[in-house]
């Protein structure tokens, strides 16, 4: 059994192209969520926070926020079905977006 | 078709390079994301959840080959390679950059196309009857009285800030296709006993998380007097509207908080404050705009077209999609060609930009290089000749776009829902596959008739779910989507609000749900009645009992 570990993970749209990425712990954005930093203890949020918004003034990003996640055997699960869709790409065109370029997430919307 | 002016071409010009010198700001820092979202809303930019969304103006729906050709361009230069036509008539890019907006919207300007209007809280783009100058039962053109409200309306600096978002529909036919009773304005041509034309103004309509039907305040209005009567409504809304509470900011609500009666009352002495006769449009302007829309030269033909008939004699597939996609046409021996965006398991308004290429090519060839967009999502050649209609199929067979369902059960509305808006709260496209999948077999939606299903993916009904014959609203509960199904609104003449048949589906269970109302339907009807007025004869019900028997 993978041990689940519960966290938040700092998303944005990339303002010149809108993709959606994800902060790393090195502090750059990935077009893939595995990369992200999953964070549990306020100040590490903090930080996420911190650096986001440095990256709003910046102009790298747009439209920051937190999103509820868990690592899963070392792939990062979004919460909600609409951030898994940001992971993805529509469902509706799995030939396109980040399905479709080699940098999706590991989890579809609806599983099962 | 309507042709840019001089003043046209210079304010759309003007608009873009003042859009790219926004963009250029925005990316270099000097303006905040707060700044600058105001200004690329008003350009139809909107940030979606994979990309940037480009929504284009299509004014009234009408477009020229060569403007459905620039389309094409644009969806494979920079977009996916398709776009989405939308249920206001307008069409969406999902995947647009914002560097590359200013170039898009330059290569819109090059075939006298915008995106300006297509959102914030300003008059958007008027919409009218798709088959606007062509449909056999229509009184007269609503395109030039769009014409004529989309110059009053463009950048109207007193109505750039209304509460609001505001939207226009006009119908010159009695049978409504254009849904003007579910707008902030609809607009209705009516002839008097001297034959004179004049317009039924009715007021706060609307979908969204309140539906409403709009009431109408003048029965007749003459033609000359429709831009000071709309300029006093929107006085009146600008005024009066709510700002507190941007849910309680639309029309609707003003109408309903004062009621009809002291709403039309105001409207009437605002009305009255001015002298009509230094605002009334001139009957020089009406008649120069009517000339762009003046009927092609149709040819004399007769009502009968051999070789159509003797086509469908020979080719079932032809005839059936004859029956089912061909409107009457005023002119003998032409037909309205509906082209469904909705073959089955395809996405609901999506064409790729060959699909766009080739049916420019049929309206070159066919129809007087015109082009329509439905509100439902279709494309429409108006002005086909009987004769012409065959090989015409051959072409749209060959690409995928001769589904024989228009206005049948696969023939659904689908707004983008979850799969790429950031509003919604659940997936309306794969619901709208999984129902046309169950029922790809034509001639089973034959059988059923007549049906409308609209699916939205959030409160906010671009997917139009109130007013679908069978509504379907896709929420979010406690993480998974569901589908509430409401039975029962229309948006023609006769418009009504859909009911709320009980709890809510799984996506999986919807198509069955679907088909266990129309099993329901089939069973009740009387003779050849519709799926809706069986509806109507027996109210809930018998498909709430059917719906949650086995629950």
């Amino acid at each position: 059994m993978n041990s689940i570990e519960q966290g938040q993970v700092m998303t944005a749209n990339r303002l010149r192209d809108g993709d959606a990425v994800f902060l790393t712990r090195a502090g750059i954005w990935s077009e893939k969520i595995d990369d992200a930093a999953l964070v549990q203890e306020p100040q590490a949020t903090a930080a996420l926070e911190a650096r986001a918004a440095e990256d709003v003034k910046a102009t790298l990003i747009t439209g920051q926020y937190l999103i509820d996640a868990e690592r899963v055997g070392g792939k990062i699960r979004a919460t909600l079905i609409r951030e898994r869709i940001r992971t993805l790409g529509p469902s509706v065109r799995t030939d396109l977006g980040k399905q479709a370029d080699g940098t999706q997430g590991a989890f579809a919307a609806v599983e099962g | 078709m309507y042709r840019y002016d001089e003043f046209d071409h210079q304010f759309v010009s003007e608009r873009t390079a003042q859009f790219r010198d926004q963009a250029n700001r925005r990316l270099s820092g000097e303006l905040t994301e707060e700044e600058f979202r105001p200004l690329r809303l008003m350009n139809g930019l909107y940030l979606q959840l994979h990309a940037y969304m480009l929504r284009v103006a299509v004014p009234y729906g009408t477009l020229s080959g060569k403007q459905m050709r620039q389309l094409a361009y644009i969806a494979d230069k920079w977009d996916r390679g398709y776009g989405h036509f939308t249920t206001r008539q307008n069409i969406q890019y999902n995947w647009i950059k914002l560097e590359d907006t200013a170039d898009i919207l330059q290569a819109l300007a090059d075939v006298e196309m915008h995106a300006i209007q297509t959102s914030g809280n300003c008059i958007r783009n008027v919409t009218t009857d798709h088959w606007a100058g062509a449909a056999a039962d229509e009184l007269l053109d609503p395109r030039p009285i769009g014409e004529l409200i989309r110059q009053w309306s463009s950048l109207h600096p007193e109505f750039s800030f209304l509460p609001r978002k505001f939207k226009i529909a006009i119908t010159g036919a009695p049978h409504d296709r254009a849904a003007v009773k579910v707008h902030d304005i609809g607009l209705r041509a009516h002839k008097n006993d001297k034959n004179e034309t004049g317009w039924e103004v009715m007021v706060g309509g609307g979908q969204g998380r309140t539906p409403m039907i709009a009431v109408t305040v003048r029965e007749f209005l003459p033609e000359k007097e429709v831009i000071p009567y709309l300029e006093a409504i929107m006085r009146v809304y600008n005024l009066y509207g709510r700002r507190d509470n941007k849910y309680k900011a639309r029309v609707k609500i003003l109408v309903h908080e004062l009621g009809a009666e002291k709403f039309r009352a105001e409207v009437e002495a605002e009305y009255a404050r001015h002298p009509s006769q230094t605002t009334q449009v001139e009957q020089r302007e009406l008649a120069r705009i009517a000339a762009y829309f003046a009927a092609p030269n149709f040819e004399k033909l007769s009502r009968f077209a051999p070789n159509f008939e003797s086509a469908k004699l020979e080719n079932p597939e032809f005839a059936r999609w004859a029956k089912n996609n061909l409107a009457a046409h005023h002119t003998d021996g032409y037909a309205v060609v509906n082209i469904s965006l909705k073959a089955t398991n395809e996405i609901p308004g999506d064409a790729s930009g060959e699909q766009m290429r080739v049916m420019a090519s049929l309206a070159e060839r066919y129809s007087f290089d015109e082009l329509r967009v439905s509100h439902a999502q279709n494309i429409v050649l108006p002005h086909v000749k009987l004769e012409d209609a065959f090989a015409l199929w051959q072409v749209l067979v060959a690409n995928n776009l001769a589904a024989a369902n228009y206005g049948l059960a696969g023939d659904i509305i689908a707004c983008p829902g979850l799969d790429y808006c950031a509003l919604a709260t659940a997936r309306s496209i794969p619901v709208a596959q999984a129902i046309s999948r169950k029922f790809a077999d034509v001639a089973m939606q034959e059988h059923y008739g007549p049906v409308k299903i609209n699916i939205s993916g959030c409160i906010n009904a671009c997917g139009h779910h109130h007013v679908g014959h069978i509504g379907i609203l896709g929420l979010d509960k406690k993480g998974e989507e569901f589908y509430q199904i409401t039975l029962g609104g229309s948006s023609s003449e006769n418009a009504s609000i859909g009911t709320i048949l009980g709890p809510g589906f799984a996506a999986h269970e919807v198509p069955d749900a679907i088909e266990t109302i129309l099993n329901t339907y089939l069973s009740l009807r009387e003779g050849h009645e519709e799926f809706l007025h069986t509806y109507r004869r027996l109210g809930p019900k018998p498909f709430k009992e059917a719906l949650y028997a086995a629950a």
